[in-house]
């Protein structure tokens, strides 16, 4: 660390803001990675501890890590292979692979992948193989040092594990953990992978070939440690460049985090999710809404941005449909609630409607049958409604069963907030019978 | 507003520029922009809204007037994935880059080709993919959508997927879950901004006033059934001549008379041109024919104007009685003498379903020459003529036949067309009387009702 005390800079607002956006937006779209992973610090440990015993001393290993969506298995790899790498032995030996279920749908790309991540691409060359087991170990021989005693260490990690399980035989899996289980090489199989049953996923042969390790990452931070975590994210790093500012924010920041407000608003994401991804989608959306003119984070920012992640969409859709296909919209209603949710047909919704034009309506026109139509039809393309029977037996469109994909506190919601909704309209959604 | 962005760093005047293409969406497109940003954006965005609402062209204006780097690819146009690669490519890295994919590419070999051009070309901006009619990523391989979502983390670039669909995210999302994008509303237009863009294709010769008394008629007549501003439009564009005829011709100038002239035409286009049983072509030309002869308008629908020989007629109203009436009711109507007949415990639960909700039900072949020879007016010998009008009524798919192609002794049929056909076919077959016999039918569809 250097004596010399830093020059104090002091830059522009607009330039400081840009340098704020530009550091937080890499933490939350970029996902940089933190220095130490929050509130999984035992995982960390176990798993950096595995991985250096196959990179160091040549052993064998799976695993496999375990966690839903948005919880940071990814973030926990890329942490515990940067403190692997670190060390300069390590940083020259081991070979890391990365395949994903997404991408190699195949166990021969999955094959060709390998072959191209080890750089074996000309060693192989048109070489062709009789079975997948003959080509993995054709790479790995190739990967022997000079003295043909010892093999550089290989980490294969596949992320979406659960998708390589639905390959035909499962070759690669069963290939990949036969190596790690026999001496030849050694090798270090790391699964990710969100699905709990993952286990119950493989076949008999694999699973025995598998040391059934397995990382659970089940967030476990309380709401103390969640606020935290959020005032760390927000937070600016110590080597901003102008001091003044880097002051400023952070104790805006920190006033941010005490508001009863934010509190509330943070509670309730909180109680709905406790995984790092939502939390970055929400804080993203805030920090959309600082600029030049306006250089903090405001309580009113958090909260708008709660809002448009908790919003409705459905509801959002429903404000935007014609009177004539909220009318019909309300008579499925009803025949919901008369006939208890069995299917209906166009015919009956029509029927509906022409009673309540009959008895109640001022307001609304008797439309021809060909526009009701349409405005039903427009309602199954936004997949409003959706048909029981996916066949293609030749029953006429009027006579098809459809059933209603909304809740009967959506629809009446909706018809709160819709513009200039008529009075009878809303009479007949909220009367009994129809 | 401009202040707002100001920090990131586009000129002044381009923005202004932007903002006066796209009129009533300032709020969406200032958020867009901000969350776009300088230099990088969220993974991935889905835009989502209902038809004409501005999506694309909110998108599209702000991406080409602010020339960031972007590939644009329509759902609808990529039958195969091969294609949807092939233009992102093109798009994002020059015309020799598409070459380095082979023949059907799959994923991975995007993603590795994408990954090979990023070294050569780094992205200092963000990139943009815009997938427009993203509904239809569904039905394609089951990994392009998640693929897409985190394409971000899996070619390691600066790029930014934004995804366009009318319908919500929620019926997006795989069963095993995925990267969750960051959703964002185009809230449909109120009246008064549909009146505001409407007005804004005003004719030239006419003042805007008039144009936008026009528009206030036309939606007075529309909004209730049709929101989306295209339909709007071209409904606008097709009447607006109508509207001002009186006006060219020198009769009146008085945009109530105006009004009362057009408004049945807007009535009758509500059930052609709508509908688009009728082509906007056809309706100038009905238009201009208007004075010289009143011809009835040709729908697109068959029903409007098929022409049956004599005795197809009355096979196709003998199917509709046999579809729709219960077999049991068949004594009653058909004999000169039948007995009563008496309600059991299943009528009497099942009163109120009326065969005209449910559909038609399956008739056998027997039941319908029955009824067919007992409401035809003249003595019919059952020859082969008479059949193979049945079977011509299959191929016009004006019945439908139920069961396997294989039954030959016991075919079943069912009746496919609506009552109005019906009425309108027996219209010409019984001039004098007008069909008693369905009317009559119509109303009775229990049993037990009506003394006969």
């Amino acid at each position: 660390m250097s004596k010399r005390k830093v020059k104090e800079t002091h830059m522009p607002v607009g330039e400081c803001i840009s340098q704020v956006q530009m550091i937080l937006r890499e933490r939350f779209c970029h996902q940089r990675l933190p220095e130490k992973p929050v509130g999984m610090e035992s995982q960390h440990k176990h798993l950096l501890e595995l991985l250096r015993r196959t990179a160091v001393h040549g052993e064998s290993n799976s695993v496999l890590i375990v966690g839903p969506r948005g919880s940071g298995k990814t973030m926990l790899l890329n942490c515990v292979l940067r403190e692997l790498l670190e060390v300069k032995d390590v940083n020259k030996n081991v070979l890391p692979v990365h395949l994903n279920g997404l991408l190699q749908t195949d166990d021969r790309i999955a094959l060709k992948e390998i072959t191209r991540q080890l750089n074996l691409e000309n060693v192989v060359g048109d070489k062709v193989f009789g079975s997948f087991a003959e080509n993995l170990a054709f790479l790995l021989e190739a990967l022997k040092k000079g003295d043909r005693s010892s093999s550089r260490p290989v980490l294969f990690i596949l992320d979406e594990f659960d998708l390589f399980a639905h390959h035909k035989n499962q070759t690669l899996l069963y290939n990949l953990l036969d190596v790690s289980q026999s001496a030849q090489a050694p090798v270090a199989v790391i699964g990710l992978t969100c699905r709990l049953d993952v286990l119950e996923l493989l076949e008999k042969r694999v699973k025995s070939r598998f040391s059934h390790r397995q990382i659970h990452l089940l967030s476990s931070l309380s709401f103390i440690q969640y606020l935290d975590n959020v005032r760390s994210q927000l937070s600016l790093p110590q080597d901003f460049p102008d001091t003044k500012f880097y002051d400023e924010w952070n104790d805006s920041i920190k006033t941010l985090c005490e508001d009863q407000l934010v509190v509330d608003v943070l509670q309730s994401h909180y109680n709905s999710s406790k995984d790092f991804r939502s939390l970055h989608l929400l804080l993203m959306l805030a920090l959309s809404r600082v600029s030049a003119s306006k250089p903090a984070i405001k309580p009113t920012d958090l909260l708008e941005a709660s809002r448009v992640c908790m919003v409705d969409s459905k509801a959002n859709i429903l404000h935007g449909l014609s009177i004539l296909e909220l009318c019909l919209i309300i008579a499925m209603k009803h025949l919901n609630d008369i006939y208890e949710g069995e299917p209906f047909n166009f015919q009956m919704v029509h029927n509906e409607f022409k009673k309540f034009l009959q008895r109640k309506s001022h307001s609304i026109h008797n439309f021809d049958k060909p526009v009701v139509i349409k405005a039903f039809e427009h309602l199954q393309q936004l997949e409003l409604i959706k048909s029981m029977d996916s066949s293609t037996a030749k029953i006429q469109k009027e006579y098809q069963l459809m059933k209603l994909l909304l809740d009967h506190s959506q629809i009446m919601e909706a018809l709160q907030k819709y513009p200039q909704c008529p009075t009878d309209v809303k009479q007949w959604a909220m009367s009994a019978f129809g | 507003m401009a202040a707002q962005l100001q920090h990131l760093g586009y000129e002044d005047e381009k923005l202004q520029r932007v903002m006066e293409r796209l009129p009533c969406r300032d709020v969406q497109a200032s958020m867009l922009l901000a969350l776009m940003g300088e230099q990088c954006s969220y993974p991935s965005i889905f835009i989502y809204g209902h038809r004409a609402t501005g999506k694309s062209h909110v998108i599209h204006t702000l991406l080409k007037e602010l020339e960031l780097p972007y590939a644009t690819v329509s759902c609808v146009e990529c039958v195969s994935v091969g294609l949807l690669f092939e233009q992102v490519l093109l798009s994002l890295f020059g015309s020799d880059s598409a070459s380095l994919l082979s023949r059907s590419p799959s994923l991975s070999d995007f993603v590795r080709v994408y990954k090979q051009l990023c070294v050569q070309a780094s992205a200092k901006q963000t990139r943009y993919i815009v997938l427009d009619r993203a509904e239809l990523l569904r039905d394609m391989e089951a990994n392009l959508l998640p693929a897409f979502l985190r394409l971000q983390e899996l070619v390691e670039d600066n790029v930014t997927v934004i995804l366009l669909s009318e319908i919500v995210w929620d019926k997006f999302r795989p069963n095993t879950g995925c990267f969750e994008p960051l959703l964002l509303h185009f809230p449909d237009y109120s009246k008064g901004e549909l009146q505001q863009i409407l007005s804004e294709d005003s004719h030239p010769s006419y003042s805007p006033e008039l144009y936008s008394a026009f528009i206030n008629i036309l939606l007075g007549v529309f909004y209730s059934v049709c929101r989306d501003l295209r339909e709007l439009r071209h409904l606008a564009a097709l009447h607006f001549s109508k509207f001002v005829e009186p006006l060219e011709q020198g009769k009146e100038s008085d945009t109530h008379k105006l009004w009362r002239n057009i408004e049945p035409h807007l009535k009758k286009a509500m059930q052609t041109v709508y509908l688009r049983e009728v082509s906007s072509v056809q309706w100038e030309q009905q238009l201009q024919m208007e004075e010289k002869e009143a011809g009835v308008v040709r729908g697109l629908s068959a029903h409007a104007h098929v022409e049956l020989p004599y005795y197809s007629k009355f096979l196709l109203i003998a199917a509709y009685l046999a579809s729709y009436n219960p077999a049991r009711t068949d004594k009653r109507f058909f004999l000169k003498h039948h007995g009563k007949i008496k309600k059991t415990n299943f009528l009497k639960k099942h009163e109120k379903t009326s065969n005209h909700l449910l559909g038609p039900k399956p008739f056998p072949l027997d039941r319908l020459l029955a009824i067919f020879y007992s409401v035809v007016d003249s003595r019919v010998a059952p020859t082969a003529s008479v059949f193979c009008q049945i079977s011509s009524l299959v191929t016009l798919q004006l019945l439908n036949q139920v069961g396997h192609d294989d039954q030959l002794d016991a075919p079943k049929y069912k009746c496919a067309v609506s009552l109005d056909f019906i009425l309108t076919i027996s219209r010409c077959v019984y001039p004098m009387l007008y069909c008693p016999l369905v009317t009559d039918w119509n109303h009775c569809q229990t049993p037990a009702s009506a003394a006969l």
